[in-house]
């Protein structure tokens, strides 16, 4: 614990200290040509299409090479990337891409709207995770010309909601290496990737190495780096150990431990940054079974929530990298952020006790009043820090934690799928539109066993129709008033705490120019990304 | 032919006991909770109800688990290892990609292992109770008692970080392309530490059982005849007593082949090699049935042949054992 602390603050003087250097603008400076840019690869996937899968672990290899309709500029608003505009009509069931024109695949076809078409409808609609459910109501894209694309939906799409969907659920596949050669996802293809990108992709050694290199016909003109490298390195103190010595230069997505990134903020070597993560934005969730009897009473919930020291745990833990969140809408979603103003839980250990005895759990013996099991994610070490502060905390008020822990599979199953938990506490993925992969976590009547849903055992009907509203108003301030009416909703009858935010940390060489100058920096092309001596 | 038909009745011999190794295996990761469609989801970091109904069927995971073992034996029978779900090719392939690398690091550990532990338990039972073997012994334990993450990263720190003197990690340098004698060369640079870290452990094994066995030869009947006769100490020692003080360490190193081929998860992870130990691990956490069972039949296949070869070893070695047996 006392390690931990002295890392956490360690860190703020860190990042204080590399906030003046590492975003200064270079464009001034002439950008160097050539160089090989080595990436850690933590967890290798099962393929490298972002077409059919959309995680940052296929992102930071695929964005390089494949290229989305959309990206976000540096201010976090949509831009064209193989799509130069798009219009929507009044009842939002017919948007139109116009698309780049002039641009081919790697392999040297042409790029159409026959690409966008068949990827639409046969890798996102089909296939790609939270893109089936995005484009549920697509029933065709319409190619009048090979440069427009016409996406018809059945129920009204807010364009709003598309385009910040697009720049993760919007990579296009090349449609002639993909239709009529068999399943899509068993193409070979998907471990070879054929793009648009200015990367093409050279070769990928399973639990080595991926290289792809500077691709000349890139559109924008060719990119900077020779060659990109990613090390598949499974070991985080590895990891910072082979940044040290040279080996790497970028570990993206909070790769390595918690006290080695605070270290490294400090070396002059590297910046450690949560800059150019702002896309990808996650709560820390404390979620309640509502099949226990006690945990459906919202007095039980609410004495929980304010028996725990949120300020408290993110100083001494998780520092710099981490702050007090507000509900399900994090701070950083300027589009749909309703502010603090909504129902919260701040520490007060006398009101919890309060509020326990008033639900009717006194005291037994030993001073305990409930016994729950706890199930921690073990995708983090913030999640098992976080829990173990859960149990300590609640120890404090006669609530007896017991924490079981899983890996990967096992937590996935035992809390979504045979509900085998009384609290998890795991993270929620904020995708840019509170649609895309927040409000599931609240909206009932979801299938058994699908993760990161409303599998609490709990329906709201209220909250289940401004959900159902939000995700079809074409109007854009009308949704984002609903969505502040949803954090109000959510957040009062607390179905799931979310008292934490964070942002993912960067770990790159200080060497590195045109870096983390877009909210999903990792994940995109790197056309501009230059190494200086 | 002989020999040829003694490894046949072996083989034969044993292909009870991988069965039930393999259908344990099976039914132990039906235990776990979670399949591979979970373990899939939650390394995307999200996925929706259709995506995971859907792969389910992909994977084939709707079936009753009988009807996958099933299949599974019946595969193995035609000497088909199925498909891995992770890396979306053949078991087969995935693996002897993997070997090689396995191999290399494990041949280079042992036999650095076995070499020094000779040279060193010879030195410390030539000089028993005196300083040679108070020092000699000291080292063993300590090599002995120290994780080998730690040994490994603190091998990474001085030799990499502090002194640059090789690299932290990998099996060669990717970012330049190198052939020839330059690559073997280079993969023998990131070779040094792996294969230090991963011997010392073995290394003090091998000495203390190489001191043991040579005091026990040295107070034999054999041993004084052949002084009694004449012979300078070093005949003695490398004629007479080595080589009958051997045949235990043949026998280890028989039952350490078992573990060597499974691979050393910690020491592959440590130096991101891309060896069998971390596959397994891999194919455990994805609940990739079909590789982690491919894995321990190659595996255990490799045992039955590296035993049979320790037994050919012992007979050349000491002719009253016969082959046999």
């Amino acid at each position: 614990m006392d390690f931990t602390r002295r890392a956490a603050l360690m860190t703020s003087a860190a990042i204080a200290a590399n906030v003046v250097d590492p975003f200064r603008a270079f464009a001034q400076q002439a950008p160097r040509k050539g160089g090989v840019f080595v990436v850690h690869y933590g967890a290798e996937q099962r393929q490298l299409n972002p077409s059919l899968q959309a995680s940052t672990g296929v992102y930071i290899i695929g964005g390089k090479i494949q290229e989305a309709l959309v990206d976000l500029d540096a201010a976090g608003n949509p831009v064209g990337v193989l799509a130069t505009s798009w219009e929507a009509t009044p009842d939002g069931k017919t948007i139109t891409f116009k698309l780049r024109q002039g641009v081919t695949w790697h392999d040297g076809k042409p790029f159409t709207s026959a690409d966008v078409q068949f990827t639409a409808m046969e890798m996102w609609k089909k296939i790609l995770n939270y893109g089936s459910t995005l484009q549920l109501f697509l029933t065709a894209v319409d190619t009048p010309d090979p440069h427009t694309a016409i996406f018809r939906y059945e129920r009204p799409m807010p364009l709003n909601l598309l385009l910040r969907a697009l720049p993760d659920l919007g990579y296009i596949s090349p449609r002639h290496l993909y239709e009529g050669k068999g399943d899509i996802r068993q193409n070979p293809v998907n471990l070879a990737p054929v793009g648009t990108g200015p990367f093409k992709f050279v070769s990928y050694e399973r639990g080595q190495h991926v290289i792809a290199e500077r691709h000349d016909g890139y559109w924008r003109g060719p990119a900077n780096l020779d060659r990109i490298v990613w090390r598949v390195i499974t070991d985080r103190a590895a990891a910072a150990a082979q940044m040290e010595a040279g080996q790497l230069h970028y570990s993206p997505f909070s790769g390595l431990t918690i006290s080695d990134m605070a270290r490294l903020g400090k070396d002059p070597r590297f910046v450690v940054s949560t800059k150019g993560n702002e896309g990808n934005a996650r709560t820390n969730t404390l979620e309640f079974n509502f099949r226990r009897k006690e945990l459906a009473d919202i007095k039980v919930r609410q004495a929980l929530a304010h028996a725990i020291n949120v300020p408290f745990f993110i100083e001494n833990f998780l520092g710099d990298f981490a702050k007090i969140g507000t509900g399900p809408i994090p701070s950083v979603s300027t589009d749909f952020y309703p502010g603090a103003n909504t129902p919260q839980y701040p520490y007060d250990k006398a009101k919890a006790i309060k509020l326990l005895d008033e639900a009717g759990l006194r005291p037994g013996a030993g001073g305990t009043r409930l016994t729950l099991r706890l199930l921690p994610a073990p995708w983090g070490e913030d999640i098992s820090l976080w829990s173990t502060f859960i149990q300590q905390s609640l120890g404090e008020v006669g609530v007896r934690v017991e924490i079981v822990r899983n890996d990967g599979g096992g937590f996935l199953k035992s809390v979504y799928a045979d509900h085998a938990f009384d609290l998890a506490t795991g993270w929620h993925q904020y995708r840019n539109d509170p649609a895309v992969s927040t409000t599931v976590w609240y909206r009932s009547g979801q299938p058994v066993g699908a993760p990161w849903t409303n599998q609490w055992g709990v329906a709201d009907a209220t909250l289940d129709k401004i959900i159902d509203d939000a995700a079809t108003e074409v109007d854009a301030a009308k949704r984002k008033a609903l969505y502040g009416d949803f954090v109000k909703r959510a957040n009062g009858e607390l179905m799931i705490w979310m008292p934490i935010e964070q942002i993912f940390v960067t770990v790159i060489t200080a060497k590195a120019r045109n870096h983390s100058n877009t909210p999903r920096w990792g994940s995109t092309s790197w056309h501009d990304l230059w190494l200086a001596e | 032919m002989h020999i040829l038909r003694l490894a046949g009745r072996r083989l034969a011999a044993s292909i009870p006991t991988l069965i039930l190794i393999l259908v344990g295996v099976f039914l132990l990761l039906q235990l776990a909770p979670g399949d591979t469609v979970d373990a899939m989801m939650a390394q995307m970091g999200g996925g929706d109800a259709r995506t995971a109904e859907d792969l389910r069927r992909f994977y084939g995971l709707d079936l009753s688990v009988t009807a996958q073992l099933g299949n599974y034996l019946w595969r193995l029978i035609r000497f088909d290892l199925g498909f891995s779900a992770i890396y979306g090719k053949p078991v087969a392939q995935v693996i002897a990609e993997r070997l090689p690398a396995t191999i290399l690091l494990m041949t280079a550990s042992l036999s650095f292992a076995f070499f020094f532990g000779i040279v060193f338990g010879v030195i410390a039972a030539r000089g028993v109770n005196r300083w040679p073997d108070t020092l000699i012994s000291t080292l063993g334990l300590i090599f002995y008692a120290t994780p080998s993450f730690w040994f490994g990263l603190m091998a990474i720190v001085v030799f990499s970080i502090y002194l640059q003197w090789l690299p932290a990690g990998g099996l060669s340098d990717i970012t330049q392309v190198k052939e020839g004698i330059w690559l073997v060369l280079d993969t023998a640079r990131h070779l040094v530490l792996p294969t230090l870290t991963l011997g010392l452990i073995f290394l003090a094994i091998y000495l203390r059982i190489m001191r043991a066995s040579m005091l026990e030869v040295l107070t034999l009947d054999f041993v004084r005849t052949a002084r009694a006769k004449g012979l300078d100490e070093t005949r003695v020692v490398v004629r007479h007593v080595l080589r009958n003080a051997l045949l235990p360490m043949v026998t280890l190193i028989g039952l350490q082949a078992g573990t060597m081929l499974g691979g050393s998860v910690v020491v592959e992870s440590v130096f991101s090699l891309p060896g069998l130990g971390r596959l397994a691990y891999e194919s455990v956490v994805q609940r990739d049935l079909n590789t982690l069972l491919g894995i321990i039949f190659v595996s255990a296949l490799l045992v039955i042949a590296v035993n049979f070869v320790v037994d050919l070893v012992y007979a050349r070695l000491d002719p009253r054992i016969k082959t046999e047996g």
